[in-house]
């Protein structure tokens, strides 16, 4: 079994009710996220366009953040996900520093390594991700990419050739997928930010990492 | 980047979560400018103890000392940095063998031990010279690795494109060299040979790691988006720009002009100023090395 993630972009309309759910599912302290929605305004007014990214962790196959773990609190389970052992962290943040996704934070909390666990407690027992249950528009799509008749699997030969992962030059080999993804959401190059540009937010930094 | 191609393709981000700031910070930078140190007098030292024997006999006791304060140093500020110093112990107890950080541990939880011998050894009197000597070449050997080996857990960590293995094995086996040649410089050991020497191993390798800082800078930028975005940040209007070319200038190019005014002088006190300044700007080139690629967002 390997377990996957995929998102349909076209789908997705940024409503956070996954980044909602996963918070209240994961305990996720405040300023803290395993998953988040990333608006990117394209274009030029009149002519402009938003587009909503939903960003995890991308679960990969060739995980650098298990590969730099001295201590092998992030560890593969049998049915593919990158999973973390919060007591075994030494919180030296070498997965923070390897992941080419931003997707592990050190909780506040614990001062341990975290982040998206495909909500492993739930898969275990016959459950769905908490995101993949929140989504009003099925755009969650989870399961066994190794089962050619799963849900994830057909999904993805139907649409063949609109079938992205982010950073594939990095050979991390995701297996977390977006139909309909272009540059501004899956390449953060691609995008500006502008201080106090957000929303509702003028906070664009954090600046307390971890326990010190 | 493709958000300056046209209007059509104007891309803002409007909405999301507030990015990690620096997580690696300045006693990641402490803990490999120390490691420098501690590594280099002995890669220098055995290297004079060798050449000069007797010439330089304070170099027996002076090497593993000074070694042994750096390493212990360079081993506080590793635990300081953990988020949980007290589970130090799992890297021993569940070491997971494809990661840099433990196998760099092991290493330097080894040599510190060798160093430690010789130290108490040469202080306390009982230690013969066979022993001492089989210590040191114990001691020599695991230097190596020891200095090396922050470069492949910058390369294991996939994130930052800036940090390539390669150039860091480089510049890491350079900072020692920089740091070993140093210290003893600041230290005044042997006659005036043994000062030219050192003066030469320090100016050498400063210019050696300017070089490739600058490599880094004009060129690195041309193959990899990633790579100019973060050599953005000591460009010109970068936030780092000064802060780069003050340790540019402290570390390398100074203590290099002074190093051959030095020579040229016969000037003891003109190469130990010029050592100084080379440690003070070690600190601050590796500082900026290590916090630029962290500067940059990641998704």
């Amino acid at each position: 079994m390997k377990l996957g993630f995929l998102v349909d972009l076209a789908l997705c309309m940024g409503c956070k009710g996954c980044e909602v759910s996963c918070k209240v599912e994961n305990e996720v302290p405040i300023s803290m996220w395993r998953l988040r929605v990333k608006y990117v305004d394209v274009g030029t007014f009149p002519e402009t366009k938003r587009t909503f990214t939903p960003l995890r962790c991308n679960h990969c196959e060739n995980a650098p953040c298990e590969r730099i773990c001295p201590v092998s609190a992030l560890h593969y389970l049998d049915n593919g996900i990158v999973n973390v052992d919060r007591e075994r962290c030494i919180g030296c943040a070498g997965c923070v520093m390897a992941c080419p996704y931003g997707a592990i934070y050190i909780d506040p909390e614990t001062n341990t390594a975290d982040k998206c666990t495909y909500c492993a407690h739930r898969v275990a027992g016959g459950l769905m991700p908490a995101c993949v249950v929140a989504c009003p528009v099925e755009a969650n799509i989870f399961g066994d990419l190794d089962d050619p008749a799963s849900n994830i699997s057909r999904y993805i030969m139907q649409h063949q050739g609109n079938v992205k992962v982010r950073k594939p030059e990095k050979n991390t080999h995701p297996k977390h997928f977006y139909v309909s993804g272009g540059e501004v959401n899956l390449n953060p190059l691609a995008s500006r930010r502008e201080e106090g540009y957000n929303l509702f937010n003028n906070i664009t930094h954090l600046k307390h990492i971890g326990g010190h | 980047m493709v958000e300056h191609a046209t209007a059509a393709t104007d891309a803002v981000v409007t909405l999301d979560v507030a990015l990690p700031g620096i997580v690696w910070g300045w006693m990641i930078t402490l803990n490999m400018w120390a490691k420098s140190i501690g590594t280099g007098v002995v890669l220098v030292g055995v290297y004079l103890l060798k050449k000069y024997g007797d010439r330089v006999a304070s170099v027996r006791t002076v090497m593993p000392v000074v070694s042994f304060i750096f390493l212990n140093i360079f081993l506080l500020f590793t635990l300081l940095d953990l988020h949980q110093p007290f589970r130090m112990w799992h890297i021993f107890f569940y070491p997971h063998w494809t990661s840099a950080i433990t196998v760099g541990a092991w290493l330097a939880t080894i040599f510190t031990g060798i160093i430690f011998l010789m130290a108490a050894g040469k202080i306390m009197n009982k230690i013969s010279d066979e022993q001492y000597n089989k210590l040191m070449w114990a001691a020599f050997v695991f230097a190596i690795p020891v200095t090396l080996y922050t470069a492949t857990i910058m390369g294991e960590a996939a994130a930052r494109e800036l940090w390539q293995t390669p150039t860091e094995l480089l510049q890491m086996a350079l900072a020692a060299f920089i740091g070993g040649s140093a210290t003893y410089l600041i230290l005044g050991i042997g006659d005036e040979n043994v000062k030219r020497d050192l003066a030469i191993v320090l100016g050498v390798s400063a210019t050696l790691s300017f070089i490739v800082y600058m490599g880094e800078y004009y060129f690195g930028a041309m193959k990899a988006e990633e790579v100019a975005a973060t050599i953005a940040f000591v460009k010109e209007g970068g936030a780092y720009h000064t802060m780069f070319w003050v340790g540019q200038s402290m570390g390398y190019i100074i203590p290099v002009l002074l190093v051959i005014v030095g020579l040229k002088n016969r000037s003891g006190s003109m190469l130990a100023l010029a050592s100084v300044l080379a440690l003070a700007g070690l600190w601050i080139a590796k500082h900026v090395w290590l916090v630029i690629p962290q500067l940059l967002n990641l998704s």
